[in-house]
Parts: C-alpha cells; structure tokens; sequence
C-alpha cells in the first residue's frame, strides 16, 4: 500500500505525502558547535597569557567551574524542618549545598508563580476573545500591565504586601498575566465557529466541548505564551529576589555582587541557565511536539 | 409516526447593513414519516441550510415549531449531521472524531470502528484527519453522522465540491448505510440529479425567502440507475412540467445528447 512515501487506498483516494526524515545528526551537531565556541570564545577573552581583562573581573571557564564545585558540593546550609505527623513532633536537620538551595527555592518560586500566571491568562484570554464587552471592560487594565516597569511592579508589591515569597509571586503573576492574556485572546479570536457548531449539533458535553473541541484550537498559543512567559519569568524572579528575599539565586547573586565576587555571580547564574535550559527541552519542547503532533503531520 | 414535523411560519435575520431584517423562510410546512428518506432540493440561497439549522437545534430563532420525535429539537433525541465540509478535528485520529461524538451504547457496541471498517477506513483510524484526501475526510464525517443510529440525519450538501466519481462512491455508500438502519435522512442539495437518485420524496423550495413550493414523492425502485432511461424521463418530465421552478438548479439544465454521471 505504501510506495515511495504516498499512500493509496482503493477509489482513487489518496493521502499526502509523508514529510521528509529530519536531518537531526547534522542539525545536533551545529547547535553543540554553537553551544561549545561561546565558551571558546569566553577562554580565549580570559586566557591567563593576555587575558582581557582580570581574572577577578573575567575569571576563566576553568575559574567558574572551580566556583560551581564548591557552592553545589562543599559549601552546605543547614536546614532545620520540623512538622507534626500523627500527634507526633518531628525535627529534621539536614544539610544541602547552597547553591543546590538556592536554584530549588528560586525554581519553586517559578512554577507556583509560572503556573498561576498561566491559569489567570488563559482564563482572561478566552473572556476576553470569547466576549467582545469583556474585552473592552480589560483591555485598559491589559494596557497598564503590559506597559508597567517590572521593577516598579515588584518595588510597590514589597511595600505593599511585606518583604516576602507572596508579594514576590504576586509581582511576577501581575507581570506575567497580561502577555498570557493577549496571546491566548488571538487564540480564542480564531476559534473556528464551524468545529463548535459540530459540538452544538451532536450535543456535545460541555466537558467534551472544551478539552476535545475549545482548547486544542487555543493549544499553539497557550505553548507559545508558556515558552516566552517561562523565559521572561525566571529572568523578573531573579531581580525580584535581588530586591526584597533573603533566599533564591538572586539574592546569592547579590550577595556575591556587593562583595564583587564574579566567579560566584557567573557559577551561579550558568547553574540557573541550565535548569531552565533543560526545563525547556526536556518538558516544555516535548509537551509543545505533543500538543501539536497533528500538524507535524499535515 | 412521523420523525419530524416542521412548521416555520416566518424566518427572519438581521439585515447585513443597517436596520431591518431579511426573510429567510416563509411558510415552510411538511412532516416526514419514520424512515424516509426525504431531499430538499432548492437554488443557492433560499434557506436550505437555515432549515437545517433549525431542525438541529442550532438556531432556535424563528416564528413556528419543529418537532423531532415529537419533542421539540434539542429536547429530542440527538440527531447525526454532516455539513457541507468535512468539519473534523484535526487534532484527533480519524477514530477519535468518530468516539468523540459516539453515544456509551454506540462505544460499547464498537460501532466507530465497525463503521469505518465498513468505509474501507480501516487502515487509517489513527492517521489524523489532515493527511487524508477529501473524499476519506467526508467518508469519516457519513461514519461520525451514522454512528449514533439516530433517528434523523441531517445532511447538508454533504457531497459538494468533490470529483464526480468520489461524490458517486459516498452516495452508494450512504444508501447502504441508511438501508442497514433505521434512520430517516434529510437531505439538502441543489442537484436535481442527485436527489432523484437518491429520495423516497423531494420536497421543492421557492428562491429566497424559501418556501416548500413541490412536494413529490419519487416513485423509481430502489437500486436505482443514475444513467437509466426511468430516472433521466423523470428528470426531463419534470423539468416539461415545472420549468420555472427547477431554473437554476444544478442537473436541471436540457443536455440532450449526454448522458447523465454515472452514480452507480
């Protein structure tokens, strides 16, 4: 039945022709090449023969990796935790490296604030694209909010609810909800009114209506709003912690910074970028393939 | 008993531009027995698919009743609909768009599967919608309006656009589905061809506002020949009878030294 990628079916009916291989060897290659001469480069600037600059300012790949070794495996914090569990009181001290903290807290701070954002701009998103009144009723309040300074945001959000993770989270989540909001509204604009007749016409719960039907169509900009959102986010988490924790990478960062220590600043910083760089191959990329294998295949 | 009874006194919409109203339907009156298989035949424009619209429950605006079962529709039983285009979810493999809109009767029963099995489809109920040609797309919307057995299907042009030999193919097909069940089907087209070859009656609408101006019962035995003599005399007596009528209509235009597609 299958020749030469085209497949026929009896009564002249025919599907299309199948993609071709992706060329994922080469492609692999040339992103490592990339990925490998940023740090060609970054030796090259500080090569302790005619270095750039001093290694205190522009310390070395080699200098970084040092400072990595001994934040996320010599330098421990202890951590005192205790809780009740069935009347009975428990106090658990462990001890972790810091720097392994430090990315968890700040980590754990991106998804509470990542998944709120995301919930709330989705919600406003397909009011908004659904109802032209709810539309123009926020559209001044999506106005304000895309064009607030992130800073002045998470400054007031301190002030206002106290120098701690709520007023940290609500900062980003005011950030983050109205770009959330304008893509999913150009999702929900789009919505094609034929496939929610087809829901109408065979009585459709509304269960089946808005995850079989609704959300598949909003899918493509809800995972590009969540691509970019991720990306915006963990970058405003960091000032925030700058600002106003006493816990996280950013507040690590500062803390290096003031003593100008930037071998720590640069281990710390690469150790975040990984995470969120594995995050967004490892999670976002396969659920984004997923979400839309259908039109892969078209 | 009768599956449907319609009774639209007026239909009406907003006018396009400005105040008014335009009048879609007019005095559109008619009742369809158990099991019959009924063509609404009519110029582009004069409420065919409004009708459908409102049997279905879709569009509930309008001067009159319509009973489906003798319920009022959307209150009655679910009907099956197939629209003009295939209206798929490319999202989901040609099984899921039929399961999506299977009864738990339907599911257990494993009718989906049966039915595309049926549609020579077998091959691809996990191919999505999109790699399929337009034909196999309107094969797996006639197994997504049959998969229920309801007691009415609504089916609204549902061959048009496609190359004579595909709309040829569906058409037997859709005969054999309705034989094997118990269903009534309605069936609108502009094509007095096709619904010759295809109704126990059809009923003829007026231009816009549209009202049922000819009812006539189709009295050709069943299986029918698209290319033989009874039904092309049928179709010329018709159009000696009622020429001002049928103007305008597809396959109502005088070809006399050609044969009519052949359907069958």
């Amino acid at each position: 039945m299958v020749a030469s990628g085209i497949t026929r079916v009896q009564g002249g009916d025919r599907i299309k022709r199948s993609p071709p291989l992706p060329r994922s060897i080469p492609a692999a290659a040339w992103r490592l090449l990339s990925f490998f001469s940023f740090f060609g480069v970054w030796w090259l600037a500080a090569n302790p023969w005619k270095p750039l600059a001093s290694a205190r300012v522009l310390p070395s790949p080699l200098t970084v990796a040092e400072a990595f070794w001994v934040h996320a495996y010599e330098n421990l914090r202890t951590l005192d935790w205790s809780f009740a569990l069935f009347g009975n009181d428990i106090d658990l001290v462990f001890q972790i490296p810091v720097l392994i903290h430090a990315v968890g807290v700040t980590l754990g701070r991106v998804a509470i604030s990542f998944v709120i954002a995301m919930i709330l701009g989705t919600i406003g998103g397909i009011l908004m694209g659904r109802w032209g009144k709810v539309d123009f009723a926020l559209d001044g309040w999506l106005m304000m909010g895309l064009n607030m300074p992130a800073l002045i945001i998470g400054m007031l959000s301190f002030v206002w609810f106290g120098l701690n993770d709520t007023a940290l989270i609500i900062a980003v989540i005011i950030n983050k909800v109205p770009t959330v909001a304008v893509t999913v509204r150009e999702g929900a604009r789009a919505v094609e009114r034929d496939l929610m007749q087809v829901a109408r016409a065979f009585r459709l719960s509304w269960q089946k209506t808005l995850f079989k039907v609704y959300l598949p169509q909003l899918y493509p900009f809800i995972m590009a709003a969540g691509r970019s959102g991720l990306a915006l986010l963990w970058k405003i988490i960091l000032v925030y912690e700058l600002l106003g924790r006493s816990s996280g990478v950013g507040y690590q960062l500062s803390t290096y910074f003031s003593m100008f220590e930037i071998k720590s600043v640069l281990a710390y910083a690469f150790s975040f970028m990984a995470v969120v760089i594995l995050i967004e191959i490892l999670l976002v990329r396969r659920l984004e393939r997923r979400m839309t294998r259908w039109r892969m295949a078209s | 008993m009768n599956v449907l009874d319609v009774n639209i006194v007026e239909k009406q919409f907003p006018a396009p531009q400005g105040d008014g109203s335009v009048l879609a339907l007019r005095g559109v009156k008619f009742s369809m027995p158990t099991g019959q298989f009924m063509c609404v035949v009519g110029p582009s424009g004069c409420g065919k698919t409004t009708l459908m619209h409102l049997t279905s429950a879709l569009d509930a605006d309008f001067d009159g009743s319509i009973t489906v079962a003798g319920k009022p529709p959307g209150e009655g039983p679910a009907l099956g609909y197939m629209f003009q285009s295939p209206r798929l979810m490319n999202w989901l493999s040609v099984l899921d768009n039929v399961r999506l809109v299977a009864s738990p009767e339907a599911l257990a029963a494993g009718r989906p599967e049966r039915l595309l099995n049926d549609m020579r489809l077998g091959d691809f109920l996990h191919t999505f919608p999109n790699r399929l040609s337009g034909g196999m797309q309107r094969r797996v919307a006639l197994a997504r309006a049959f998969v229920n057995e309801a007691p009415l299907l609504l089916l609204d042009e549902p061959f048009i656009s496609l190359d004579e030999p595909v709309a040829d193919m569906l058409r037997s097909l859709l005969l054999q589905l309705w034989s094997e069940s118990q269903s009534s089907v309605l069936f609108v087209t502009h094509d007095l061809r096709e619904a010759l070859f295809l109704a126990d009656r059809v009923l003829f609408m007026s231009p816009s506002p549209g009202r049922v101006v000819l009812d006539m019962a189709i009295d050709l035995p069943r299986p029918r020949d698209a290319k033989g003599p009874a039904l092309e005399s049928l179709r010329r007596k018709l159009l000696a009878e009622h020429p001002s009528l049928l103007a305008g209509l597809a396959g109502a235009a005088e070809q006399p030294k050609q044969e009519a597609p052949a359907w069958s």
